[in-house]
């Protein structure tokens, strides 16, 4: 219970799934938020391709519904862009959730820039800004005495990020293997339970909306490689690209090899790995049937292998608009905590 | 060298201590001992079988001194390669020679394939495979894995490896 209230007001920038989740969680969470953490989350703009809403005193739930829905165009702010807003409208942190752009960044990364020099805290969700120009952001974030939390980025509803920084503290961390794309794991999971082929899956997956229309970043291993990226240089303190990751997908990946292995007490995943020596892997693995890594259908799991605590396996929910938003949630109270 | 060793002792008291002083006496290091004695054999003895690590060259006084003491030695299994794997292969595997995929191990003296399981969907469609491989130890397992990793890389085939 904390006594007094602290105004805390945001920015969400991107407006999908993940952005208006946050508003979702927020709206639903706002008494608990404000009982137990002792903050009042204030939206005071929202800037998506649909449109652009401002409202220093805190957008009305009609005005945000009226942006998902593509009602009340009245409201709209034509004269601005997403750096106005992260700009010129005062508040405290900006939640970047924008769609992941490996190749530059970008806009995330033009976003995550401004809010910064314009002394906002941000929050992101968006992996690509991380993974081309991690150093740069930090230097930036910390040159402004402000934060820069990804927690949705890597694992979803995993909060692997903090539960390594706060949970482990003491700790060295020696390596962090795991299941980080579920459309990969759906896929190899069904194929396996099944005996179909591959592309057989993979239409079903993207007939119920598992795997995306392009899959080739998830089936690539090209995902994962990105989220390796973030947990070796949050974690591991490098300052490593997509570039320096060896990468393997599945799409080789025959029934007969996933009948061979069973035969032999195994699973294939894709497995992320990666070390302090150095590893940084993307590839097809052999899972031992007993392994806390077999974990099937979408989710996700990391095994943490730590000096002191042993190994410990984290398994959660990797992708969805709640579970994202739950960790960029954690992410906006662990800021005034 | 790990030897697993099948004898029949006879069924009186201090037998078994017998049976296993030899192995200490030369050195070696006994790693189980399963003594069976429910089951007899049809002449009424009792059947042991026992593993231990000895060096080779001294098996045969091991095997003497048994001999001497009245312990019948029934089988003798000596197991050189101590370490195994598994992995998967999938690719053109027969029609990249595969012959020249497992002599590529089999090769380094340290190593073997020992097990070789082959899925053939179709002619012109990939073959899925798992290998077993074994070796003397760790650290030439680890050997012989990249030693199959470059083989077959030349050769565009996947390996899929344990975590």
């Amino acid at each position: 219970m904390k006594t007094g209230i602290k105004t805390v007001r945001i920015s969400i920038i991107g407006f999908g799934n993940v952005g208006g989740g946050v508003a979702e969680v927020i709206r639903r969470k706002r008494e608990e938020i404000a009982r137990k953490y002792g903050l009042n989350i204030k939206i005071v703009g929202i800037a998506d391709l649909r449109g652009i809403i401002v409202d220093e005193d805190g957008l009305s739930e009609e005005a945000i519904m009226g942006l998902r829905t593509g009602d009340k165009k009245r409201e709209k702010r034509e004269d601005m862009t997403s750096v106005n807003v992260i700009k010129e409208v005062e508040h405290e942190v900006m939640v970047e959730a924008t769609p992941t752009n490996i190749e530059d960044g970008e806009p995330g990364l033009t976003h995550i820039i401004t809010a910064l020099e314009s002394g906002k805290h941000v929050v992101t969700s968006n992996k690509g800004p991380l993974a081309v120009e991690y150093k740069k952001l930090m230097e930036l974030a910390a040159k402004r005495e402000k934060e820069l939390r990804f927690e949705a980025t890597v694992g979803g509803a995993m909060h692997i990020l903090s539960f390594v920084r706060e949970n482990l503290a003491g700790n060295a961390i020696l390596s962090i293997t795991g299941i980080l794309n579920g459309t990969c794991n759906y896929i190899l999971t069904r194929m396996a339970e099944e005996g179909l082929p591959y592309e057989h899956v993979l239409k079903e997956a993207q007939e119920i909306g598992i795997a995306e229309a392009d899959p080739s970043k998830d089936v690539e291993g090209i995902d994962t490689a990105v989220k390796l990226v973030i947990l070796a240089n949050s974690i591991f303190d490098r300052y490593a690209t997509c570039k320096d990751v060896e990468v393997t997908g599945i799409m080789e990946i025959t029934p007969d090899a996933l009948k061979l292995a069973d035969d032999a007490g195994y699973v294939i995943k894709l497995i992320g790995e990666v070390d302090r020596e150095g590893c940084l892997k993307v590839a097809p693995r052999l899972v031992p049937k007993d392994d806390p890594l077999n974990v099937g259908g979408t989710m996700n799991v990391a095994t943490i292998r730590t000096d002191l605590a042993g190994d410990i396996t984290v398994i959660g929910k990797g992708a969805g608009p709640i579970e994202a938003a739950s960790a960029i949630l954690s992410d906006i109270i662990s800021i005034y905590r | 060298m790990k030897i697993s060793m099948d004898i029949e002792l006879q069924d009186i008291p201090g037998q078994l201590v017998l049976a296993l002083e030899p192995v200490s006496d030369f050195g070696g290091n006994i790693l189980s001992v399963l003594h069976q004695r429910d089951k007899k054999t049809p002449s009424g003895r009792i059947p042991v079988q026992f593993v231990f690590e000895l060096e080779e060259k001294r098996l045969d006084r091991v095997v003497e001194r048994l001999k001497e003491r009245g312990v019948k030695v029934v089988r003798i299994g000596k197991e050189r390669l101590k370490e195994s794997m598994v992995v998967l292969l999938i690719g053109h595997i027969m029609h990249s020679d595969v012959r020249d995929t497992i002599d590529s191990i089999d090769s380094t003296g340290f190593a073997e394939v020992v097990g070789l399981s082959v899925s053939m969907p179709g002619v012109a469609k990939k073959s899925s495979a798992s290998v077993t491989l074994s070796a003397i130890g760790k650290k030439e397992l680890e050997e012989a894995l990249q030693i199959l990793k470059r083989t077959v890389n030349k050769k565009g085939i996947l390996i899929i490896t344990p975590i």
